[in-house]
């Protein structure tokens, strides 16, 4: 596994990481670009209803006041197939053709079918150019009556109970989720076809789902009313990654246990092996640097210190730990060497867990990604 | 009930909290705006409000929600101009209004047609956002009842709308449904991501065809094309002739089919996943049930534009109700509408559960404002109309290129891809042919609509009823069976029934002569050929991804079998039958150009585009069409041609949106908006 560098900050909070990365953060290269005049589009290969549409819209503003000449920043999107289209239309794209004026928003979905080997794949995601990753967590919860069953932190309780859960496709985020409950020895049936986490969501609130995961910003939104009405009790976190690259709590759920917790407590769930190193993976790849801005092939040394500098001056804002916790959770948000580190570790898994996803993707789900 | 408590004072604070000079003018531009993108065809609430969204940072919530809910409201009644007066639907809300408004018009009755269709529009929309007040006290129970059986089962009723729909040869109604469907079910599966008829080679097709470009092909390219053919204008009469009383007084004696319709339309748009595409039909069909006389549908009933138009604009109260208590939104505009509430303010409201209890007041305020909305929306379409509607008495060649230009860029918004023309291509010609020999289009459309809901909540139901079946018997049978299902069940049979008996005195499109034997032949059998090749395709699909095998080829089977049964019937029966249907018999519409030669036309318009892009090729379109087609003056073309660029361009710079690229474009590097 790398080592990440990505969270150290993570405790001291936001206004501390945006502070020292200001400091420490790239500070080599020219005058940076001028954009004034210019429309900048931020291109997200999903439509208006996800979870980065919502990030996008949150930092397109604050970054428009950020660059050099005030450009206008518009949020484009570009949906399809599960957002390998936009991406691999970005993949075509050229700095030299856009001067700057382009920018593209990734996610975890984008970054899976890179890592699996997904055939529609045409991007490589060593050619662009990371200017901003911002992290997330995410949280699984059940019906009170079943985390009844859970004895403490040990969920073995739960294994004589048929799980439903709908889910957007077993090679998808829902991978992370669905591998942890196996571990844990649930039986868990995906019902896949779902549109968003938020008919999940609904689904679970209809009693038709008995067990669910939700993205930070979903759970706090969606999910705490439920818990707070009694209606849902939260089961785990995923965790967050500390400097050295091990799972800790979540900065957002203190009080909650991560997965790593549970699955010591459990029973024939091991923190250790093959499994085990292929969930961390897969997750490492999929939330401590969920969604990343890119500058596309060949950008400037220029351009890249301009848009660094631009989100750092966003992070570094009065008011802005105050509005990013609210709509985008407590997670770090890395520019600079950070960016990069956590590109790295999000679209490197060693092969050997590669491996076994797919094979339990083939196996399980009878999914063939050849 | 203490949320009752809550509920007096907070409908009184959200009356103050609009009635500001302020918030009504962001309403007022809110409403100008909405009627404007509304009267385009294929632009709808989604442009608007995609639109809107850059300016919504930071804004007073108050007036940006005053901005949005008024665009939003009146899409449903602008778009009736673009349905009634040219026949193509102005959203995908009222394709329905496109049956009989467009006949009325044609009649020369369009006033009476429009206003019948404000009428209703306003009453729908005022009893759209009554509901939603008493809504939203109790939807939320009432919501969560709804669970994947019962949505399939709303599904399956809105399939059975094509029994009444099918026209005078049900099997040929249930064909062209079933080919819907299977049009519906091209790209990935839903279930375990399987490929249906496509390739990965073709990455555009692996996301399935898009409404939009269906809906344009489907209707809008057949209606335009039949017009050009016969080169005249729309409506030969006086513009609109008198009649706005009539209209009026036509949906006052039928207000009780408009309430019925407005309840439709509340309760459809209120189950999220559904979508509003199709609540117009669901309205069309219940109208023709319960109409004595059904005779002069699909020719020009006034019923059949005050069924669909009422229950359009009531959807819209309907469609806040999940998108405001789950935050889960029930159509794509209202999912924009999401995303731009968060932007509003320093994000203080939040849509979902939270919702009711922490911003009552901004809830109810938004129902005032979408009453508000409708209201002022009315007028302003009404006062309006004498000068869009004169649209119709200009003859056809001079629209026809506007149209196309239209059509052309709202099918390439919706995947920005130049195949999305071709695609509007394709289904235009299947559209065409289809109107030639007299198959159910909107069976068809419906068929496509539905196919994904029908699919993936039978697949689902399915599997969550097997998981409860484990449990116990009974305990499966209480899910598959709730009360609501057996009163839907019991509703969609009597509705097969009732329509199938009713189908044949219903000419949905107008009547058709028929003609030799020959060419319908020729185009049953090329469905039938298209039908197995789905079929095979679909059964060679693993095993493991059955579920994304057993619909379409239950779907593609039952669709085979009627067309053997038709190719029978066709074989035996003699040529007079009204299955040999066919509009091009004997020159019955009067056509003065040949339909090869005015599709080379628009072909010569896609080749051009695919070559030098869709600026290029759109100025020569343009200004060859008007000057040796429409047969003016290369200066008056040229005039022409500049107007059409300059409005393109002004649309495309406002909406922010970029023109289908040629090989030209690949090659050298243009400006925009050329490159």
């Amino acid at each position: 596994m790398n080592a990440i560098k990505t969270t150290r900050r993570v405790a001291m909070g936001l206004v501390a990481a945006a502070a020292a990365t200001f400091a420490t953060g790239a500070t080599a290269g020219g005058h940076g670009i001028d954009l004034t005049g210019k429309t900048v589009e931020w291109v997200i290969p999903f439509s208006e209803t996800g979870g980065s549409a919502k990030w996008a819209n949150f930092y397109a503003p604050l970054l428009s006041e950020a660059l050099p000449g005030q450009p206008t920043v518009v949020v484009k999107f570009m949906p399809g197939a599960g957002s390998t289209k936009g991406a691999n239309w970005f993949q075509e794209q050229t700095y030299e053709d856009t001067q700057g004026t382009l920018i593209f928003g990734s996610s975890g979905s984008t970054q899976f079918p890179y890592l699996l080997g997904d055939p529609r794949v045409r991007y490589e995601y060593n050619d662009w150019n990371v200017v901003l990753a911002s992290g997330t967590g995410g949280v699984a919860y059940l019906p009170p009556d079943l985390a009844a069953k859970m004895d403490g932190l040990d969920a073995s309780g739960l294994r004589d109970t048929d799980f439903i859960y709908g889910s957007q496709g077993a090679t998808r985020l829902d991978l992370v989720p669905l591998l942890a409950w196996e571990m844990l020895g649930l039986n868990v049936e995906p019902v896949f076809g779902i549109k968003g986490r938020g008919d999940g969501r609904l689904m679970f609130e209809r009693g038709e789902a008995n067990i669910d995961y939700q993205t930070s910003s979903s759970y706090l939104k969606g999910v705490t009313p439920l818990v707070e009405d009694g209606s849902a009790v939260p089961m785990m976190s995923w965790g967050a990654l500390d400097a050295d690259g091990n799972i800790v709590r979540d900065p957002t759920f203190p009080d909650m246990p991560t997965f790593k917790e549970v699955c010591e407590a459990t029973d024939g769930c091991e923190t250790s092996g093959d499994q085990w190193e292929a969930w961390k993976a897969f997750f490492v790849a999929g939330f401590p640097a969920q969604k990343m801005v890119f500058l596309p092939a060949g950008a400037s040394n220029d351009a890249i210190v301009s848009y660094t500098k631009a989100f750092e001056e966003v992070k570094a804002r009065a008011d802005f730990a105050e509005i990013s916790a609210k709509r985008l959770g407590k997670y770090p948000q890395m520019t600079g060497d950070e960016a990069a580190a956590a590109l790295a570790s999000a679209t490197q898994v060693p092969d050997s867990a590669k491996a076994f996803v797919v094979n339990w993707l083939q196996e399980r789900y009878g999914v063939s990604l050849n | 009930m203490d949320l009752l408590a809550v509920a007096g004072p907070a409908l009184g604070d959200a009356a103050t909290l609009i009635l500001q000079p302020i918030v009504l003018a962001y309403l007022v531009g809110g409403v100008v705006m909405g009627l404007c993108i509304g009267v385009f065809p294929g632009l709808g609430g989604i442009a608007g409000l995609s639109l809107l969204l850059p300016f919504m940072f930071g804004m007073d919530p108050i007036l940006g929600l005053a901005l949005m809910i008024g665009m939003v409201a009146v899409v449903p009644t602008s778009d009736t101009f673009a349905s009634v007066l040219m026949g193509i639907p102005g959203s995908s809300a009222s394709q329905a209004t496109v049956l009989d408004g467009f006949p009325l018009a044609k009649k020369g009755e369009a006033a009476r047609a429009l206003s019948a269709a404000f009428a209703s529009s306003l009453f729908g929309g005022l009893v759209g956002a009554a509901f939603l007040t008493l809504f939203i006290l109790v939807a939320r129970p009432i919501v969560l009842e709804f669970r994947t059986p019962e949505l399939l089962m709303i599904t399956l009723f809105g399939l059975s709308m094509v029994g009444i729909l099918a026209g005078r040869v049900a099997i040929k109604g249930l064909v062209a449904a079933g080919l819907g469907m299977m049009i519906g079910t091209i790209g990935e599966g839903d279930s375990a991501g399987e490929l249906r008829m496509a390739t990965y080679d073709i990455p555009y097709l692996i996301d399935g065809l898009k409404l939009v470009i269906v809906g344009l092909g489907i209707f809008a390219i057949p209606e335009i094309v039949a017009l050009l053919r016969q080169d005249r204008a729309i409506s030969d009469r006086a513009p609109l002739g008198g009649g706005w009383s009539t209209g009026v007084r036509d949906w006052f004696r039928n207000r009780w089919l408009s309430v019925r319709c407005s309840i439709i339309g509340v309760i459809v748009g209120v189950i999220p996943g559904l979508g509003g595409s199709v609540v117009d039909w669901i309205a069309y069909g219940h109208t023709v049930q319960t109409t004595p006389d059904k005779a002069k549908f699909g020719s020009g009933e006034i019923r059949g534009v005050i069924g669909p138009e009422s229950s359009n604009n009531a959807k819209e109260g309907g469609g806040l109700v999940p998108t405001l208590l789950f935050g889960i939104p029930g159509s794509g505009s209202m999912a924009i509408f999401i995303g731009a509430i968060a932007l509003l303010g320093s994000g203080q409201i939040e849509v979902g559960p939270s919702m009711i209890k922490n911003n009552l007041d901004v809830t109810y305020a938004i129902v005032w404002l979408l009453a508000l909305a409708n209201v002022v929306g009315t007028v302003i379409c009404i006062a309006a109309s004498g000068g869009i509607a004169r649209l119709t008495t200009i003859p056809f060649a001079l629209l026809a290129p506007f149209l196309f230009m239209i059509i052309a860029f709202a099918a390439f918004q919706s995947g920005q891809d130049i195949m999305d023309l071709v695609a509007l291509f394709a289904i235009g010609l299947l559209g065409i042919l289809m109107r030639r020999f007299d198959w159910s289009r909107p069976a068809f459309l419906i068929g496509f609509v539905l196919s994904n809901p029908a699919e993936t909540y039978a697949n689902q139901a399915v599997q969550i009823a097997r998981s409860r079946f484990r449990k116990g018997f009974e305990e499966g049978i209480d899910y598959v069976f709730s009360p609501i299902v057996i009163v839907l069940v019991v509703i969609t049979v009597i509705s097969v029934i009732v329509g199938l008996r009713q189908a044949k005195t219903i000419m949905a499109e107008g009547a058709v002569q028929s003609g030799a034997k020959r060419a319908p032949m020729i185009f049953l059998l090329a469905i039938l050929a298209y039908l197995l090749v789905a079929f095979t395709n679909a059964s060679l699909i693993p095993d493991y991804a059955a579920a994304d095998r057993v619909f379409p080829r239950f779907v593609s089977g039952v669709a085979i079998v009627g067309a053997l049964i038709l190719v029978v019937q066709m074989m035996l029966r003699p040529e007079s039958h009204p299955l040999f249907a066919d509009r091009e018999a004997g020159n019955s519409e009067n056509n003065k150009h040949g339909l090869w030669s005015t599709l080379a036309w628009f072909a010569g318009l896609l080749v051009l585009t695919a070559l030098a892009g869709f600026i290029i090729a759109l100025t020569l379109f343009l200004f060859l069409f008007i000057w040796r087609r429409a047969g003016r003056s290369p200066v008056f073309a040229a005039l022409y041609t500049t107007a059409g660029l300059a409005f393109m361009c002004a649309m495309a710079w406002l909406l922010n949106r970029d023109f289908p690229a040629g090989l030209l474009q690949e090659a050298v590097k243009l400006p925009w908006p050329l490159g």
